[in-house]
Order: structure tokens, then C-alpha cells, then sequence
């Protein structure tokens, strides 16, 4: 019975009114969690009520505190009839559970109600009495720390990198149960929302026991997600990196007691740096005395959103001997054989096999300098299968790239095992990490999972980029001898990672590889693609942009088997279209590399759907890309020749265009002849869109060229004339713009503080009457064309700004109905500072560990230095700070709190006057899709929010159509992470995404119904400009003992 | 190729003042979208047509969503679900809540709640104001008379209190519902002259000076009520023209009071007789209901157009 949840309902606002008679209401509220249920008194007649009620306690199982939420259900008192609800707060505990997180949760929460929406505010205080002895604390769950954030968090050190951390859980869809034709639709939409919010805690719960198993004491990188199979269930599934965690500047962060290496890190650092503010006071610890374990453990899917990683390395060797085979030869480009022949081995049974250390992937995107040694590329698998378990079922896997096709046999299975869940995901991890050992790595970051569902077809992809990470980093042997490769103790810095892990002579596929440009020593490929951001310390050559790949495939419409086989044999060559679309697209700007790649496949009834977003950049250390060469069939036909020639122009000028618009400058070297984009035509391999007689010319080139490559779009076909006008037709960002989908722009450093997230939808319906695949293209390239223009519009005030970490979600809910939602934070930074282009690589590299803070283990101090001003240490600070942390509550939330005046505060007052010491950001919650906030220090981690939310209407034209209520309910959304994490004490929201956005029509029935489900790490930040003040009253504010209880008052 | 749906929902609501105005303004969407056309924001931004049709409805949609919370503006300030600086949202409130002074010309002094729609029709092609902008103009009126109506204290610092206004605009909606508590007859042609402000500053003047709270604030005071017992009082002013000495003392007094502040100090002089009996019996006669309604009309009648017949340059009420 280890503890104790109180709860105390303080007031209401802005109710609805409940009783047409008087317009007032009669309102009390009902607090409920697990079995347990209290009320509030009736209060009569007010729209504002006062219940101010006293403590409701509930003495709970620590299990059930991490599973259920709190439930608060406010009601309308009626004397003859039912008491009509008006709606309903979840509260999510978890975040009182950590012994760093959140203290208490206090502040005005909107009450929301599946149909109606947002109607009025509650203010509630909710606190958690834990009884922990520390051995009970260890053996259950609580207290393992939640990121969503896909780097080792700031103000964090990583102490170990555990490794791959998943689970899932399987339940029925309370949407599909027989009691759902019975009850009305609140009560489905409340009985799915309940059911999702336990299993969520319960998934996250067993992921905590992993973890603590691991001896690890935090998950990063954690992305939860759930798929609405319909009739066969309803999954939550969760993928994650275990690390074990030490708080900069804490020292005694509550550690599991086992892990003897971090208890090491521990000791050393105190003496050095007395500093109390948390961000710049890291422990300055030699590299040497670091101790990073690497213990692959068991897989799971993570699946991912914005901000999973795709690696793929898809050199375009690969794709150039695609086109040497004959029919399928598309997909064979892709297809590696050795990976191939290492999944035949492994034969069928992937499952169940050796569950510890099985998956060495992690789901971080950004690593702690030095932990990177290779990237390989991109890997990915594909797998279709069939949710009905009527049909006998035969699966037919497409595992990605490799074209292997398999039919397993499925005898009894069911669907409502996670049993069968755990095997598909296990098979698909299997493949991926075959992948990558035969691109020679032992690793696989930057790591995602995910799933497309349409009736009773599912699509599992996973992807990421296969990696060889620094043996000093990894303790333990578990690195399966994949070792070998050249791991050079200084590796220079800037090109180490893009040099390739794998053997030259043995070759996992045709590369073309070229000495570094970096440090000529070492080979790299001629084109990198990975999933991962771009490595701080990596060298690049002007500015990166945007690229995307968009790609639609009619299909026939069909069930079961038949469907599945169809969309089986329609993926490899959607992969084989998208990568060449990429490829090219890559090329028309001059780059070499793509980061953050990733490759999204929707299937719908009749349509396939791929859409590839990267950020494209120019690596330094990788050979400068050639040209695009276009070639006709008929040569011998004059106008044609003069209209190739045209066309040939005109990509050669915009190559020049965007290099100049992308600043790509390299400077020239001396053994490759650089400078004409198109070099010579004798020297050119060749790219073919499906056209076999060319086949045998290929190999020849192939063999033949030297480091030269451009590329020949041959035009054979109204569909490659297409293709090369698509190409030329995306019209890049009006100047003052621009646009990645990494965290931060390659290139753009100085960022200033303002920034503005967004999420975008349209939907557009198809005519059915030119539903070719062509026009079917040309829909897709320009709903998404326009939509980029629309934003470069809409925010046209914050110029020059750079739309970060945009996340394109493209989803088929009818089968006329193309969905795409956009997530994506505008952040503008200081035109001045961007001319000077030419930064130093060290420059930069301080700058973005200025801004993106200490989360690089060792370094903190070093780094920061030189950009903070040096605070002046109160002698008794580090007294306090031991005190503070004996009761739980680091130092630096103490700072916080007094600045922010107090958590209640900021709920309470939100827009009035501000507190006098608090800064001008009171009130406002940022959200963000990145990891950090430009300008701002996060100074405390207050935990995970991870919302699911159902709205429902039947009255969809009063509410101003369909585009009103997603509006009004993506606001509600916002607003309501906003008060959650408002409640926690925090003023942000980092790693922000909204993993789900499932809108539903029916406009004849007036009716309409969204799901959307968002999740990010709530955090407290400083502004980088306040800190001086900050530090400069934190040796008085240290000097009171500030209780947090106390600060919780009505 | 159809749009079905087409939202932008950002952190900070994205508010595009150019597009508010339009709305506030009372234009439809298409109209809108023609205006900003004509206004050369494609060949600034580069962007299409259809990207500004995108925006300006997307904006509209906000708009129509905020405008549940504008008619509450306190309101607006604890909301959770339009993040707003409170620049902007002072911003909002207070153009939502300016008016055109053409149409309060009209309506001032009239019942407001019987505004039909065909006056508002008729309004609307008299002063241009679209009839939307018109319509919102006058729920406006309605709604701060509503909620000040009943309320004790300064009839400006209720209004402040309660729709979160400027000083000055919170002034003009004083005037107004003081008007429209005492129906003061403004649309006669006579009083055409007269500008809002005009009436705006007489109206301060009098809740000043006139209402219950002028005599006396330890009362429980309405500002919105002349006071009776002041009505009163100036009844038995008749005695300033009936009875001679007083007449002359009162014409010294207010010589002397005025002398050298004003220009037509002599005319003035000459005339007093006649003025201070205008004014006297449109004074005596305010007990009356009807007769507070035309307070302006009378004044103007009895003490304006003499003082203007014989070319006075300015209006000394």
C-alpha cells in the first residue's frame, strides 16, 4: 500500500449553463480513481462555483497509481432527474511519481466533454503521498523517468545507454463491443478515452519494469502509440531506450543502488563546479571516466511520428543496379543480398528468440559526441498483414528492401494475444537487424516503428539507420562480433561518421566510394541517407532544405489474401519510386545526404500512399553529386531533341539556382574535377526508369565511370516526362523561408526566441473520374505543394524564420479522401547573424551547445562557459542543494519556483498581472516539436504528457462544418496540454507530437467524430537572458526553505 | 480535386489584423479575399489566390470562434483555449468594441432593443456600413447597456470593468447608454449638426453634474439617472426670470464669471434676457419625462439658434 493520492477541488468557472430556467447551474463534482469515488457538495446556482472542497484521499497500490488516471466528473445537480453531466478532467499521476518530476499538479483544467467540448475550467490540486522505502520504490515501476524526447534530455547525463525497450498491450475496442449499440456515444467516446488511458499507464508500467530490470532508471526516446484495428482490438504499443540517467548538478538523483558504474559518476563531480543553476553546473568529468553500457535488450515497436528516425542509406549505386534487371528489376536496386541470404537463415521462427539483447536499436536521433562512429544507412522493413481472423489467414510479409517475400503459416491465432503482435514486430526487428549487419553494423539507431491500417490490411514498417557505435561506449561484448571495422581512436572530427562501416571488398551492394574530402583517409559513399539528425559536429556546406518524395498508387480493391498480396506486390515498387524520386530531388538541389528520413506508406481501400520527408544537406566530407542528364529514346527526332535539350537547361539551371540559394559553395579540390554539374556524358552511370533493353549499358557504365556520377533520367515515356516536370515543378520556399524536418536547420544557428508551433489539416476529395495514377500524382504533389505554400503564407510575419521538424501525416479515411496533417514549428533567427554563412565548424558547433544545452554528457561546462555569464555561488549552496535533495527536490526547482513565484500562480493568474519577479512569458505555454526552446535554458524535466482525446458531434454544419470542428478541437487540444502542463509547474512543452489524428465524416448524418492522441516531455525552461537575474536572486531565494505544499493555496 | 477540409491551428493564435478589420468591417469571405487582392498582398508574397482564400477563411473561422469570448472580454482573459498575448488581446477587444461614429449618430438615444432589422437596413445604406458591421455595432450597445444597466458605481468604470475598453472608448460607451437610458431625441433634423463627440462631451458633463451620484456619492448611485430632486431644484429656477432683482443678479454673476473668456462677451450681454429665459424654462420644465427627451431639441431651439442668429462663432452650452 505504498501511497497515498489526495485530491481537493478548489473552484469552477465559465460553466456551462445547465438549467435553461435560471441560465445557472447546479454544479458538484465526483473525483474518481481505480473503484473509488467521492463528491463534492452541490453547489447552487453559479456559473463560478466554490466547492472548495476539503482533501479527498485515496489509499492505492502503487501499480494502480501508474495505471489509472484521475477521473473528475463534473456534474449538473437535478432534484427530479438524472444529474446531467458537463464534463469530464483525466489527470494523469504518473509525472507525481518521480522523485525529480513535478511535486504537485495544481492549476484550472479544462472540462472537457466528447460532445461538446471544452465547457468551463476546474481548478483542482492533486498530490501524491508515496511511502517509499527505497527498497519498495526499486521493485515496482514508479520513479522510472518517461522522455519522449529523442536525445539524452537536457540537464541530464547519460551514465549508460541500456538499450531497446518495448512492450504492447492488446484490448478490445469498447468502440466494437455489443454494449456500444445500447449506449450513447458519450459514453463509447468516455469508455474508449478511459480504457486507452489505462492502457497507456499499464504499457508504460511494464516498460518501467524492463527498464528497472535493465538497472537503468529512465526511458528516452519513448513514443507510444495505438492502432485501431476495429474489430479486432484495439493495441497500445511502446518502443523506447533504456538509460540510466544522472541529473546534472543532482547528485543524488535517485539511482537503482546496483549500478555500480553510475554510482562512480556520481562521486566524482561536486567539488569542481558549485554552480546550482542546473544547466551550466554539469560535472565537468574526463571523457576517460565515463563508462558507457551497452546492453541490447529486447525489442519492441516504437512507432513513430514526426520524430522517429528513418535511416536509410539507399547509396544510389543501389538504385543504379536496379535497373539492370528485367521485370521487378526496380526493386531489386534495393534489394541486398546478403541480408537477404542472413534472413533465410534465420528461417522462421523470429519470435521468442533470445529476448534480452535481441534488438541492439536505440530511439534517439541525437547521440553524445563520440558515440557515433558509423553511419551505414538506411534500413527498413515492410510487412502486410491481415487483422481478420476469420479468413484463414496467410501472411504475406514484404520485408522492405529485401524482397523477401514470405508466407508464413498462422495457424490459430488471435488476434487479442499480444502474443501475435509481439511475433509480427519481432519478425520485422529480426529483419531490420540483418539489415544492418550486413552493412556491417552492429547497431541500429535513429530506430521507428509503425503501422497503416485499412479494414482488415495492416502495413508494420520499421526503420533505421544502421550504425557501428564507439566499442569505448558499449561495456559489455554484446556487440556480435560485427566489430572489426576500422575504429580509429581520433577520429577527425566532422567526417568519421559518414566513412563507411562496412568492408570495401565486400560490399553489401554496388557503392561508389570516394576518399573523404574531410581527411582523405578513410572511403565514404557517394550518398549517405539516414534517419538520425545531423550530428553536431558534422561538417556542412551551406544551408539544408526540405525534400520530399510523394507518391500514389492505384489498386485494386479487394479482401483479405487477395488485398494483401496486391499491396505486397505494390511496395517494392512504391519503395523503388520514392527512394528515385529522393535521389533526384536530392540532386536538382545540389546535396549529397539526407537526415531525418523518413518514409511513410498509407494504404487505403483503393490507393497506396508513400510520402518520404528528409532534410537534405551538403556534407562536406562526401563527393560532390553530379548532375541530372537527360536522355531521349529517339534520338534521332529533332524536336524532341531541342525539347530534351530544353529541359536539359533547364535542370542545370536550377541546380545552379538552388545552390545558390542554398549557399552550397565547396570548395574546390584539386583531384576531382568540379564545377560543371554535368560532367562528362562518357563518364555517367545511369539511372532507368523500368526500361530493360538498357540493362547491359548500365553494368558497363557502372564498371566504368570513375567518382563521377550523374544521373540520366531517360525519357522514354509520358510518365518519366511527368516525373522530370514534378521535379521541376516544386517550387522552393519564398525567400526569407526555410524548411527541414530535422531539429535544427543545417547552416541557421542563431536562432532567436520566438517561435510558433502549428498543426495543419486538409483533406481533399478525388473526382473519380481521373483516378490515373498520374493524375492521382499530380493531386497528391499539389495538396501537399499548397499546403507548403499556405504556411510560408500564413507565417509570413515571422520572416526570416525556418519551419523545423515538420512532420507530414498522410492518411486515406474514405476512399475519395486524401488526409495530410502537418506539425511543424516556425522559429525565426536573426538575418544578420545568417549572412555570415561561412561559421567555423567550431563556432557552430558551440553555438548549438549553447542553444540545445548540456545534455552532451561530459562537455556541459566547457561548452557553456564562454556563453553565460558566471554566476556568482552563494557559499551555502551546496549545503541547500543537499538538503534539497535529501527531500526530493533538486535545487533547481527550487530556483524555478521562486521564480515563476509559484506553480499555483502561474494557473491561478494566468494573464493577469504577473508576479513581480517572474518573467514576461507567465501564463504562456510553449509547445514545441523540437528538443529544445531557442534562447531558453529547460532547467527541469516535469514529466511525460501523453493525451488521448475523442470528439464527437451530430450537429457538424452548426459547428461550422468539418473544417470548424477539427479547428475547434485541435485548439481544445492545445489547450488542454497547455493546462496539464501549466498544472505541473512547467511553461513548455518539448518533443511535442501529435501521433494520431483520425478524423471521421459523415456529412449526410451531420455527424462527425476525431481521435487525436499527442505526447511530449513537460518542461521548465529560463530564458537565456533571464538567467543573469535568476542566479542573482537565487542566493536569497535559496535561503528560504520554500515547501511545496505550502506554495498551494486557494 | 475538391478542399473538404483545411485547418491551421497554431500555439499562439495567428490573428492577421488586416483580416480582422475586414470581418469586424463586416465583409463576407469572397469579399474579403477581393479586397486583399486589390490590395496587392499576392505580388508582395508571391503567394495564389487560393492560398489567400485558404487564409482568409482560416482566419474568419478563428474570428467567429473568438468572437463567444469577445462578447465577454473578461472572459477572454482566463480562457485556456486561444493562446493570446494580452497585447493582442487587448487589441481584439477593443476593435471589436470601436464603432463607427455614422451609425451611433443614428441610434443614439433610441430604444435599443427595438432596432428591427429593416432600420438596421436603412441605417446601413445611409452611413455604407455593411448591415453585418451594423448588426454587431449595435448588439454591442445592447450588450454593455445590459450589463451596466442595473449596476451601481461610475457608469465608465463599470464599463471598464466589464468589457476591458479604453479609457476613451469606455467614455463614448457611457455616453451612449446614457442616451439610451434617457432616450434623448438626437435624430431630429435640427440637431444634424451635432456630432457623436458633441453629444459625447454633454453627456459626460451631465452624468458629472446631473446624475444622483453628482449631488451626492455616499448614496448608492446609478450614474445613469438624472436626479429627481435636481429636476426639481431647477423647476424653481423659473423665480431667475420671473422675479427682476434676480434676473439681474444672475446676469451680473454670470458677467462676471464669463467676462473675458468669451469673444461675443457683449452680444452676450445684450441678449442675456432672452437666453437665461430659454434656458430657464427648458431647465424648469425636465421634471417631465417627455421633456428630458428633448432636452436637446429644446436647447437647441430655445438657446442655440438665437445664440447662432446672431453669428456667434462657437456653442457655449
Amino acid at each position: 500500500m505504498p501511497g497515498k493520492l489526495k485530491v481537493k477541488i478548489v473552484a469552477g468557472r465559465h460553466l456551462p449553463v445547465m438549467d435553461r430556467a435560471s441560465d445557472l447551474t447546479d454544479a458538484f463534482v465526483e473525483v474518481k480513481f481505480g473503484n473509488t469515488t467521492f463528491k463534492t457538495d452541490v453547489y447552487l446556482k453559479s456559473l463560478n462555483p466554490q466547492w472548495n472542497s476539503e482533501w479527498f484521499k485515496f489509499e492505492v497500490d502503487d501499480e494502480d497509481l501508474q495505471d489509472e488516471p484521475l477521473q473528475i466528473t463534473v456534474l449538473d445537480h437535478d432534484t427530479y432527474s438524472a444529474n446531467d453531466a458537463i464534463g469530464k478532467v483525466y489527470i494523469d499521476i504518473d509525472p507525481l511519481l518521480y522523485s525529480e518530476a513535478a511535486t504537485v499538479i495544481s492549476g484550472w483544467f479544462p472540462i472537457y466533454d466528447t460532445i461538446h467540448g471544452i465547457r468551463g475550467e476546474i481548478n483542482v490540486v492533486v498530490k501524491v503521498d508515496l511511502f517509499n522505502d527505497l527498497n519498495r520504490f526499486r521493485q515496482s515501476s514508479c520513479g522510472v523517468k518517461f522522455f519522449c524526447t529523442t536525445s539524452i534530455p537536457k540537464c541530464y547525463r547519460a551514465v549508460i545507454i541500456h538499450g531497446f525497450v518495448e512492450e504492447l498491450v492488446v484490448n478490445e475496442d469498447p468502440e466494437y463491443q455489443w454494449i456500444d449499440r445500447i449506449r450513447t456515444p458519450r459514453a463509447s467516446n468516455e469508455a474508449r478515452q478511459r480504457l486507452i488511458s489505462l492502457m497507456s499507464g499499464e504499457l508504460q508500467r511494464k516498460i518501467g519494469l524492463k527498464v528497472l530490470e535493465m538497472r537503468g532508471n529512465a526511458v528516452v526516446g519513448y513514443l507510444q502509440c495505438f492502432d485501431l484495428e476495429g474489430e479486432s482490438g484495439l493495441v497500445v504499443r511502446a518502443i523506447g531506450t533504456a538509460c540510466t540517467l544522472d541529473k546534472l548538478s543532482s547528485p543524488a538523483a535517485l539511482l537503482p543502488a546496483c549500478n555500480s558504474p553510475s554510482r562512480e559518476m556520481k562521486e566524482i563531480p561536486f567539488n569542481e563546479d558549485p554552480n546550482p543553476n542546473t544547466h551550466s553546473s554539469g560535472p565537468s568529468t574526463p571523457l576517460k571516466n565515463q563508462t558507457y553500457s551497452f546492453s541490447p535488450s529486447k525489442s519492441y515497436s516504437r512507432q513513430s511520428s514526426s520524430s522517429d528516425t528513418d535511416l536509410s542509406l539507399t547509396p544510389k549505386t543501389g538504385m543504379g543496379s536496379g535497373s539492370a534487371g528485367k521485370e521487378g528489376g526496380p526493386f531489386k536496386a534495393l534489394l541486398r543480398q546478403q541480408t537477404q541470404s542472413a534472413l533465410e537463415q534465420r528461417g522462421g521462427s523470429p519470435h521468442r528468440f533470445c529476448r534480452r539483447r535481441e534488438f541492439p536499436f536505440f530511439t534517439l536521433t541525437a547521440f553524445p559526441p563520440g558515440f557515433l562512429v558509423h553511419v551505414g544507412g538506411v534500413v527498413s522493413a515492410r510487412s502486410v498483414k491481415l487483422l481478420d481472423r476469420i479468413h484463414n489467414p496467410a501472411f504475406v510479409g514484404i520485408m522492405g528492401n529485401t524482397r523477401s517475400y514470405k508466407l508464413l503459416d498462422w495457424n490459430s491465432f488471435n488476434s487479442d494475444e499480444p502474443e501475435t503482435r509481439d511475433a509480427w514486430w519481432a519478425e520485422i526487428r529480426q529483419e531490420i537487424k540483418s539489415h544492418a549487419k550486413a552493412l556491417g553494423c552492429h547497431a541500429v539507431v535513429g530506430y521507428s516503428e509503425s503501422t497503416s491500417i485499412c479494414e482488415e490490411v495492416c502495413i508494420l514498417s520499421a526503420s533505421g539507420t544502421a550504425a557501428v557505435l564507439n566499442p569505448r561506449f558499449l561495456q559489455d561484448g554484446t556487440v556480435e562480433g560485427c566489430l572489426e571495422p576500422r575504429l580509429e581512436e581520433n577520429l577527425p572530427a566532422g567526417c568519421g561518421f559518414c566513412h563507411i562501416p562496412y568492408d570495401e571488398l565486400n560490399m553489401p551492394f554496388p557503392a561508389h566510394l570516394t576518399y573523404c574530402n574531410n581527411c582523405r583517409k578513410q572511403k565514404v559513399p557517394d550518398v549517405l541517407f539516414t534517419t538520425i539528425d545531423l550530428p553536431v559536429d558534422a561538417t556542412v556546406i551551406g544551408k539544408g532544405c526540405l525534400i520530399q518524395a510523394r507518391l500514389c498508387r492505384l489498386k485494386k480493391k479487394a479482401q483479405a489474401e487477395a488485398n494483401a498480396t496486391a499491396i505486397s506486390n505494390l511496395l517494392p515498387f512504391m519503395e523503388y519510386e520514392v527512394h528515385t524520386q529522393l535521389m533526384n530531388k536530392l540532386k536538382l538541389k545540389a546535396m549529397n545526404a539526407l537526415f531525418g528520413l523518413r518514409i511513410q506508406i498509407t494504404v487505403g481501400e483503393n490507393m497506396l500512399m508513400g510520402l518520404a520527408s528528409a532534410t537534405g544537406v551538403y556534407l562536406a566530407a562526401l563527393p560532390t553529386p553530379g548532375g541530372i542528364q537527360i536522355a531521349g529514346k529517339t534520338p534521332n527526332d529533332g524536336s524532341y531533341e531541342q525539347h530534351i535539350s530544353h529541359m536539359q537547361k533547364k535542370i542545370n539551371d536550377t541546380i545552379a539556382k538552388n545552390k545558390e540559394l542554398y549557399e552550397i559553395n565547396p570548395p574546390e579540390i584539386s583531384e576531382e574535377i568540379i564545377g560543371s554539374p554535368i560532367p562528362e556524358p562518357r563518364q555517367r552511370s545511369r539511372l532507368l526508369r523500368s526500361q530493360s533493353e538498357s540493362s547491359d549499358e548500365v553494368t558497363e557504365l557502372d564498371l566504368s565511370h570513375g567518382k563521377k556520377d550523374a544521373f540520366v533520367l531517360e525519357i522514354d515515356d509520358t510518365d518519366a516526362m511527368e516525373d522530370v516536370h514534378s521535379l521541376l515543378t516544386d517550387v522552393p520556399p519564398p525567400s526569407g523561408f526555410y524548411s527541414c524536418n530535422t531539429e535544427i536547420m543545417p547552416g541557421i544557428n542563431n536562432w532567436t526566441s520566438e517561435i510558433q508551433m502549428f498543426t495543419s489539416v486538409r483533406v481533399i476529395r478525388l473526382s473519380s473520374l481521373n483516378l490515373t495514377n498520374q493524375a492521382l500524382n499530380k493531386n497528391f504533389n499539389d495538396l501537399c505543394e499548397n499546403l507548403l505554400k499556405s504556411l510560408y503564407f500564413k507565417l509570413r510575419s515571422m520572416i526570416p524564420c525556418c519551419l523545423c521538424h515538420v512532420n507530414f501525416t498522410v492518411s486515406l479515411p474514405e476512399d475519395e479522401l486524401i488526409q495530410v496533417t502537418v506539425t511543424a514549428v516556425a522559429i525565426t533567427f536573426d538575418k544578420n547573424q545568417a549572412l555570415q554563412t561561412t561559421k567555423t565548424h567550431a563556432e557552430k558547433l558551440l553555438q548549438r551547445a549553447s542553444t540545445d544545452n548540456e545534455e552532451l554528457l561530459q562537455f556541459p561546462l566547457e561548452l557553456c562557459s564562454d556563453s553565460l555569464p558566471s554566476h556568482p555561488f552563494p557559499p551555502a549552496k551546496e549545503h541547500l542543494e543537499s538538503a534539497s535533495s535529501n527531500s526530493g527536490i533538486p535545487a533547481a526547482q527550487r530556483a524555478v519556483t521562486v521564480e515563476k513565484a509559484s506553480p499555483m500562480g502561474e494557473g491561478n493568474f494566468r494573464n493577469r498581472s504577473a508576479p513581480p519577479c517572474a518573467n514576461s512569458t507567465v501564463g504562456v505555454v510553449k509547445m514545441t516539436p523540437l528538443s529544445f526552446i531557442p534562447g531558453a535554458k529547460i532547467t527541469k524535466y516535469l514529466g511525460i504528457i501523453n493525451m488521448f482525446f475523442i470528439r464527437e458531434t451530430t450537429s457538424l454544419r452548426e459547428e461550422g462544418g468539418v473544417s470548424g470542428f477539427l479547428h475547434a478541437f485541435i485548439a481544445e487540444v492545445f489547450a488542454m496540454v497547455r493546462a496539464h502542463v501549466a498544472a505541473l509547474g512547467g511553461n513548455a512543452v518539448v518533443s511535442y507530437i501529435m501521433k494520431q489524428c483520425v478524423f471521421m465524416e459523415n456529412p449526410n448524418k451531420n455527424q462527425a467524430q476525431c481521435l487525436i492522441n499527442v505526447s511530449g516531455d513537460a518542461v521548465v525552461f529560463v530564458r537565456e537572458s533571464e538567467l543573469e537575474v535568476v542566479s542573482a536572486q537565487q542566493p536569497a531565494a535559496n535561503c528560504q526553505p520554500s515547501c511545496p505544499g505550502g506554495e498551494v493555496t486557494t | 480535386m475538391t478542399s473538404e477540409l483545411d485547418i491551421f491551428v497554431g500555439n499562439t493564435t495567428l490573428i492577421d489584423e488586416d483580416v480582422y478589420r475586414l470581418w469586424l468591417d463586416g465583409y463576407s469571405v469572397s469579399d474579403a479575399v477581393v479586397l486583399r487582392v486589390c490590395s496587392g498582398i499576392l505580388e508582395q508574397t508571391g503567394a495564389t489566390a487560393a492560398v489567400l482564400q485558404s487564409d482568409t477563411m482560416d482566419h474568419y473561422r478563428t474570428f467567429h470562434m473568438l468572437e463567444r469570448l469577445l462578447h465577454a472580454p473578461p472572459k477572454m482573459l482566463h480562457q485556456l483555449i486561444f493562446q493570446i498575448p494580452p497585447s493582442r488581446q487587448a487589441l481584439l477587444i477593443e476593435s471589436y468594441y470601436a464603432f463607427d461614429e455614422a451609425f451611433v449618430r443614428e441610434v443614439l438615444g433610441k430604444k435599443l432593443f427595438k432596432g428591427t432589422k429593416k432600420d438596421l437596413d436603412d441605417i446601413s445604406t445611409k452611413t455604407g456600413i455593411t448591415l453585418k458591421s451594423c448588426r454587431r455595432h449595435l448588439d454591442n450597445f445592447k450588450r454593455v447597456f445590459k450589463v451596466v444597466e442595473e449596476m451601481r458605481g461610475s457608469l465608465v468604470d463599470n464599463i471598464q470593468q466589464h468589457f476591458l475598453l479604453s479609457d476613451r472608448l469606455a467614455r463614448d460607451y457611457a455616453a451612449i447608454v446614457f442616451f439610451a437610458n434617457n432616450r434623448f431625441e438626437t435624430g431630429k433634423k435640427k440637431l444634424h449638426y451635432l456630432s457623436f463627440g458633441d453629444f459625447a462631451f454633454c453627456a459626460e458633463l451631465m452624468i458629472q453634474n446631473w446624475t444622483l451620484r453628482a449631488i451626492d456619492s455616499q448614496v448608492d448611485d446609478m450614474d445613469m439617472d438624472l436626479d429627481k430632486e435636481f429636476l426639481q431644484d431647477l423647476k424653481e429656477l423659473k423665480v431667475l426670470v420671473a422675479d427682476k432683482d434676480l434676473l439681474d443678479l444672475h446676469k451680473s454673476l454670470v458677467c462676471t464669471a464669463l467676462r473675458g473668456k468669451l469673444g461675443v462677451f457683449s452680444e452676450m450681454e445684450a441678449n442675456f434676457k432672452n437666453l437665461s429665459r430659454g434656458l430657464v424654462n427648458v431647465a424648469a420644465k425636465l421634471t417631465h419625462n417627455k421633456d428630458v427627451r428633448d432636452l436637446f431639441v429644446d436647447l437647441v431651439e430655445k438657446f442655440v439658434e438665437p445664440c447662432r442668429s446672431d453669428h456667434w462663432p462657437l456653442n457655449e452650452y
